[in-house]
């Protein structure tokens, strides 16, 4: 959408005072931010190679989780901070592909192949429940995701899972707290195609299937029914007026976002190496959150472009100022920082007044 | 000789480098009725803001030139300084809490308080409301506006009129009122009650306290307007005083050219057939204010039917119930053909469409394209503007339609991709009436077309409904409280009278025919003119 206000600038100064105008004064900041992070990491002789390619490989394993916001946003329901139900089932379709032996990529394919309509139904249900809730769906989503947690955190411990590299190792019922996936789809994609440029390692395979999923997302919010969807967002009785079904978008738009969480924490084990089980979940929804605002977003609307932006300020944020603030300031620092900077840009966001809904 | 008010001198106004304000100037003298008008967007609301300081002029860089009050030099921060200073709103939008009394509404945060004990101890929160002393306060500003209506009722279900007589009489009761900015106070009006505030207005000049009126109504600036200042594109192209302005001349200085009648007396009569397109019966809907109760009516293929009536009589429940807006029940056949009710989907497959008077609200996406709101409602409902498996839209198709229409209709906009947040009214409106022609209708329902629109925009709108109908051939079913305009459109007028038609009239019946039936005469034995 932002792409339509495409401004006619002939020189390049006024072609730079757009694109600025375009992204908007945070970003600019947080950019700046990010600048002077880099400087600082030049100048206490941190790996920039090695912090390069993990910021790409951060990018792109947080990228579809940090999609999966967009559909409720575009719909009016707001982030979606009820998406570690859809990151449940997603984790819930791996160990099922492991608890069959799949290995490699087809145990991959597996675990998407089931984590996408899991995930669908889940969020199906989770519409149903929004619907009750018009308005307030943000506060009920948050507390339903912890929910959803703790209670997912019983079944880890009831399922009975046989595989041997899932179940405790001494034996009983019960997963681990972390799997590890070394002999079936670690790095699959983050190893396809990759390569290494001036030190830099490039996740070539992460980093096209996040394209491609942003291609896809593109693709559906064009369509009649993104459209539709778009349309609710932007004005419900519009919508009514036109002969829409209002509750049926929106249950399009939560089981979308399920489902796109439930393929996102796949994509993100893969490339992490494990699956993290019982409370992990907990805060993903508030990164995914955090990112897409930071990346431009306001409550009730998202573009592939705000994901794509957000996620990458916010992934190279945490890679780069981290080890300067362990250096600086005190060692250790990581986790709070990482809790400081999410729920902050969050805050921001949701406090933050529309800009140009004064102006009429 | 009396005391000048107010004075504005050389008001520049840039927003984003579009100047919308290029040095107006202007004085009010004590007791003085002044009338501003000009065409949407010629101005008018950026001077009032610039006037009360609101938020929206300083976060876009202020304004040029000053502004003095009572010959000193003021410089105004916000609303509530000016309100201080003595200059009073009533706002065109309703700024009222429905929940709240008459009194109550008029006395907000200016309550009479008696101390009691509490307050002794814990301070002024804790004081008591002296209700009878604002309830015989808010009796003596109802009166001084002529108006009976009881101060205990709840706003919430008052007609629309009374609700603008409780704004002005809210800015009455403040004793420091001196000067009273009245933004288009009769466009939600029916005629007797727009006589009842010009009237009051009359009452209150001659008590010392100025006025200025903004309207689209000239004839009624001729009625009770002293001086006339004409706003167009941001400048001052006249002050007129009462002895040299004449309807005519506004109307050319507003818009800069002469303005023919409304309508199309010369154009061939509509196409109208004794066929009945659209049958009504015993329709019940359930409009707060606008109740529908067990109404027939009848609408002829390819007439232009008007349906006319007071304010909160329900003439706007009609085509809401029809299109399944808000609950309706009773039998509606198109053609023939039974039409389910609440089902909007089916209202709209069966070729019908629907204008809403609620522009902002219902009529349009306000932050999206004109583009979009033109194509996203023929899209949904009929699949137009699509294409490939996918169903993906189809700009070039979308920006081509859009550019036909903004052409045709003259919506004045920088381009297709312009956000409908942006537009005046009157092109808003235009966006609205695109969007429904898109869907290819043969029965369109218009509700207040012309509402809080200017002369120009209105002859336009309404030359394009005739339009519509006589090349078209689109049987229009349009709903106004502008009696004038329908008797200059209209086949056929159907009066609503407490939810249901009282009777239908040729538009050239009498003026007293149009009244008693308004009044609900006909079948009160001419007993109740009066609508209480």
């Amino acid at each position: 959408m932002a792409e339509q206000v495409r401004m006619e600038g002939n020189g390049l100064s006024e072609r730079l005072k757009a694109i600025a105008a375009d992204l908007g004064v945070p970003r600019l900041i947080i950019f700046a931010f990010l600048g002077a992070m880099v400087v600082a990491a030049f100048l206490l002789e941190l790996p920039i190679d090695t912090l390069t390619g993990n910021i790409l490989t951060r990018f792109g394993m947080n990228g579809i989780l940090v999609l999966a916001m967009i559909p409720t946003m575009q719909v009016g329901m707001g982030p979606n901070f009820g998406l570690p139900l859809g990151i449940t089932c997603g984790l819930v379709a791996a160990t099922l592909s492991i608890e069959f032996g799949f290995t490699g990529l087809a145990g991959f394919l597996v675990s998407l192949a089931i984590a996408f309509p899991l995930g669908g139904a889940a969020g199906y249900a989770y519409g149903l429940l929004l619907n009750k809730v018009r308005g307030e769906e943000m506060t009920v989503g948050t507390y339903f995701g912890f929910s959803i947690v703790s209670l997912m955190s019983i079944f880890w411990a009831m399922a009975p899972y046989r595989s041997p590299e899932m179940i405790w190792p001494y034996g009983g019922s019960g997963l681990r707290v972390t799997i590890t996936l070394q002999n079936h789809f670690d790095k699959i994609l983050d190893h396809f195609l990759a390569f290494n440029v001036m030190g830099i390692d490039v996740p070539t395979g992460l980093l096209l299937f996040f394209f491609a999923a942003c291609y896809l997302l593109w693709l559906f919010m064009r369509s009649r029914h993104g459209i539709a969807m778009t349309t609710v967002g932007n004005n419900i009785r519009f919508a009514e007026s036109i002969g829409l079904n209002v509750n049926r978008y929106r249950l399009l738009g939560s089981t979308l976002s399920c489902a796109l969480g439930a393929a996102g924490i796949i994509v993100y084990a893969q490339s992490y190496g494990f699956l993290q089980l019982y409370q992990a979940p907990l805060f993903m929804a508030f990164f995914a959150v955090g990112s897409i605002l930071i990346g431009g977003a306001s409550i009730n609307h998202a573009t592939i472009k705000h994901a794509v932006i957000g996620t990458f300020l916010f992934q190279s944020l945490l890679v780069v100022s981290l080890p300067v603030a362990n250096l600086v300031v005190s060692e250790n620092l990581s986790e709070v920082i990482r809790i400081i900077i999410t729920n902050g840009i969050i805050l921001y966001a949701l406090s933050r007044r529309e800009s140009g809904s004064e102006a009429r | 000789m009396s005391q000048r008010v107010l004075e504005m001198r050389n008001i520049s106004k840039e927003y984003f480098g579009n100047k919308v304000l290029k040095g107006v100037s202007l004085a009010v003298d004590e007791g003085e009725i002044h009338a501003l008008i000009g065409e949407n967007g010629a101005g008018k609301s950026t001077l009032m803001n610039v006037l009360f300081g609101m938020p929206v002029i300083r976060n876009t860089g202020g304004f040029e030139g000053e502004v003095l009050f009572e010959e000193r030099p003021v410089s105004i921060a916000n609303p509530f300084e000016a309100m201080e200073l003595g200059i009073g709103m009533v706002h065109q939008e309703f700024m009222l809490l429905p929940g709240f009394t008459v009194t109550e509404n008029i006395k907000l945060n200016r309550e009479i308080t008696r101390p009691t004990l509490l307050s002794r101890l814990f301070g002024p929160a804790m004081k008591r409301l002296d209700r009878t002393a604002m309830n015989s306060d808010s009796r003596r500003a109802l009166d001084s506006l002529g108006l009976s209506l009881d101060e205990t009722t709840r706003v919430a279900g008052l007609p629309v009129g009374y609700k603008q007589f409780v704004e002005i009489a809210r800015e009455l009761d403040k004793k420091k009122t001196k000067i009273l900015v009245l933004d288009e106070p009769t466009a939600v009006l029916t005629e007797s009650e727009a006589d009842t505030l010009l009237e009051a207005m009359e009452r209150l000049s001659a008590k010392g306290i100025s006025i200025l009126f903004i309207t689209h109504r000239l004839q009624e600036v001729l009625r009770v307007a002293q001086n006339i200042t004409v706003l167009r594109d941001g400048e001052r192209v006249a002050g007129l005083d009462r002895t040299e302005a004449t309807v005519d001349r506004m109307a050319e200085l507003m818009v800069g050219r002469a303005l023919e009648s409304v309508g199309c007396k010369e154009c061939a009569a509509s196409a109208m057939k004794e066929e009945v397109l659209l049958a009504v019966s015993d329709l019940r809907v359930d409009m707060p204010g606008e109740e529908v109760r067990g109404l027939d009516l009848s609408v002829r293929r390819g007439e232009i039917l008007g349906i006319g009536g007071l304010a909160g009589q329900g003439k706007i429940g009609i085509a809401n119930g029809i299109m399944g807006l808000y609950p309706a029940t009773g039998t509606v056949a198109k053609g023939g053909k039974p039409i389910p009710l609440n089902d909007t989907t089916s209202a709209l497959n069966a070729g019908m469409a629907f204008v809403s008077e609620d522009r902002r609200g219902v009529g349009l996406l306000l932050d999206q394209s004109i583009e979009m709101n033109i194509a996203v409602p023929a899209m949904q409902s009929q699949g137009k503007f699509i294409k490939g498996a996918f169903s993906l839209a189809d700009d070039r198709k979308i920006r081509s339609h859009a550019m036909e229409l903004i052409r045709e209709l003259d919506i004045r906009c920088t381009g297709p991709a312009q956000l409908a947040r942006r537009l005046s009214g009157g092109n808003q409106q235009k966006v609205c009436i695109a969007k429904a022609l898109t869907l290819d209708p043969d029965l369109l329902f218009v509700s207040e077309p012309t509402r809080g629109i200017d002369v120009g925009a209105k002859k336009i709108v309404l030359d394009l409904l005739v339009k519509l109908n006589r090349e078209m051939g689109v049987t229009i079913v349009i709903t106004s409280s502008e009696l004038a305009e329908l008797r200059a459109i209209c086949d056929r007028i159907s009066i609503v009278y407490r939810g249901h038609i009282e009777g239908t009239l040729a538009p050239d019946a009498s003026d007293k025919d149009f009244g008693i039936m308004m009044a609900g005469g006909a079948s009160h034995g001419g007993q109740e003119r009066k609508v209480s």
